[in-house]
């Protein structure tokens, strides 16, 4: 069964990071990334850039509107994902409890929808 | 003379209803994968059950029976399901690859735990942990537990669907927790039967003798999980449900008036409760793995052995708290000790812990942390002060009983103070 792993953390306090606790934090993902490669857990996944690259599109009777940013200012953002491969819940808690930001945001895990005949 | 042996299997259908349906509900969501599959297969089993067995007998063994006969009416049902759900189809190919296990009622008893930690597990809502507890594990009816907690049978009955649901989606696995998960997860099932149990404990007048029940409940579920988990918590819990049970019946007045642990009379108090708590207490101590329920019980079983309020073994109950607080650090414990510490050195020592923690800004919308206060200002003959403090837990208490109690402390120091 698939799970998307979505990462939400604060940006703004990401960016005031200097370089070396930046470059420390990725060097976790890094060998986060390598681990559940390794298990066969990988699907995919990514970083996102910020918020502030986010555009919202809408398309409402034929007409296509686009604003800028997400909808609203919360604490947390959607920074990045991983899509991966997991026996059920638990395994899936288990990888997801490993992601690094899951020590100062939270992962939301959310099953993906398998069809039948795929 | 035919109508006398249907009655009497009709009993004996009853009678291992109540003592196995739960049972082979547990082992029927294993090998069906479903849980609304694994209770209509479970109802079909005992409308069978009551069918056939006035003509071939009680089999030798019913609960292998009813297992193997939940199994195959479900499959059924799945078969001849007109509306025919892809998820269904997908349910019923597994079922028909796989053959009934010979021996599908062994490990009967960790199919129980398997249910208990699926129900508990955090991944749902604290509600509906409670909800689908009481309903799967305990067998209680969607409107008993409605009723109980007070809310409409269809908000009930929606959340134990929502909840049935995650488990499907998300795939919550049907299974014991691994060694390393083991003590996370149990402590969610602990929880959960510990707020089962205070509703049933706190809760007072109007719906009582539903609400009691609940208690009564928690202590089957503690007991069960002990029997089949014998961890120092699960114990310890237990331990504290019991010895708080056991003061049930002198906690209020007939008319329902709440009575103070130091003024209870003690010879009400259930001493077969009691010594089956402090025996639990004992062996979960000494295991050396015991956590807060064990030291609130260790408390409660100090309080127990004491035959007067006046041989109250307070240095040690100070010294429990001592333990507890390093264990579960929190206000509400704090401000425990600081009643425990005025009833060992005297009111001021506890008074200014008290105030030491309202000063800190924890605890001020807590009733009882003023309700202390207040009564040690009592104690030490400051009137006026007790009065303030019994007015502000007066504004924020909100049981009865609790209300009632205070109201009443409150009119003997008016009373005292137009006297002197």
């Amino acid at each position: 069964m698939k799970y998307l792993c979505l990462i939400y953390d604060n940006e703004k306090e990401w960016a005031k990071f200097p370089k070396d606790v930046q470059d420390k934090y990725m060097g976790e993902y890094m060998a986060f990334g390598d681990s559940i490669k390794k298990s066969g857990q990988y699907v995919g996944g990514s970083q996102l850039r910020p918020t502030s690259a986010a555009t919202v599109v809408r398309s409402r009777n034929g007409k296509v509107s686009t604003t800028d940013g997400p909808y609203a200012e919360t604490k947390e953002q959607l920074g990045g994902y991983y899509l991966i491969e997991a026996k059920d819940l638990n395994d899936a808690i288990q990888v997801a409890a490993r992601i690094p930001s899951a020590r100062s945001g939270s992962i939301e895990v959310r099953p993906l929808v398998e069809h039948a005949s795929a | 003379m035919e109508e006398d042996v249907a009655a009497h299997v009709r009993d004996q259908v009853d009678a291992i209803y109540r003592s196995e349906s739960r049972r082979v509900l547990a082992t029927l969501i294993r090998l069906l994968g479903d849980f609304d599959l694994a209770e209509e297969g479970l109802h079909d089993a005992f409308v069978a059950a009551v069918e056939q067995w006035g003509e071939t007998g009680i089999p030798a063994n019913p609960r292998a029976w009813l297992i193997s006969t939940g199994r195959f009416k479900a499959i059924d049902r799945l078969r001849r399901s007109e509306r025919f759900e892809s998820a269904d189809g997908a349910i019923l190919d597994r079922l028909q690859a796989t053959e009934m296990p010979d021996q599908a009622e062994e490990g009967v008893e960790d199919d129980r735990l398997r249910l208990i930690f699926t129900c508990c597990h955090t991944a749902l809502s604290p509600d509906a942990q409670i909800a689908l507890t009481l309903r799967e594990v305990c067998g209680l009816t969607t409107e008993e537990v409605a009723h109980a907690f007070l809310t409409p049978p269809p908000t009930l009955a929606q959340r134990i669907v929502r909840a049935k649901g995650k488990i499907r989606d998300a795939r919550i696995p049907y299974e014991i927790p691994s060694r390393s998960d083991l003590a996370a997860r149990l402590a969610s099932v602990l929880h959960v039967i510990y707020l089962v149990f205070n509703e049933g404990y706190l809760a007072s007048s109007g719906a009582t003798l539903t609400r009691a029940d609940l208690a009564g409940e928690a202590i089957r579920l503690g007991r069960l999980l002990v029997e089949l988990l014998p961890e120092p918590e699960a114990m310890g819990l237990l331990a504290l449900m019991l010895l708080h049970e056991a003061r049930h019946s002198s906690r209020t007045t007939p008319a329902g008036e709440m009575i103070l642990l130091e003024d209870q009379d003690r010879s009400l108090w259930n001493r077969a409760q009691i010594e089956e708590g402090v025996e639990l207490v004992e062996s979960a101590l000494a295991s050396h793995r015991f956590g807060p329920y064990t030291l609130q019980a260790a408390i409660a079983a100090v309080h127990a052995e004491a035959s007067r309020a006046a041989t109250t073994d307070w240095p040690q109950i100070v010294g429990l708290y001592d333990v507890l607080l390093r264990a579960d650090p929190s206000p509400v414990i704090e401000l425990n000790r600081a009643a425990a510490i005025a009833m060992r050195d005297g009111p001021e020592a506890g008074l200014s812990l008290i105030d030491a923690i309202l000063v800190r800004g924890d605890l001020l919308e807590y009733h009882l942390a003023h309700a202390a206060r207040a009564d040690l200002c009592r104690r030490l003959g400051r009137p006026s002060e007790a009065i303030t403090a019994y007015q502000r837990a007066l504004e924020l208490a909100t049981l009865e009983p609790e209300r009632r109690f205070i109201t009443r402390r409150l009119a003997e120091l008016h009373e005292s103070r137009s006297v002197s």
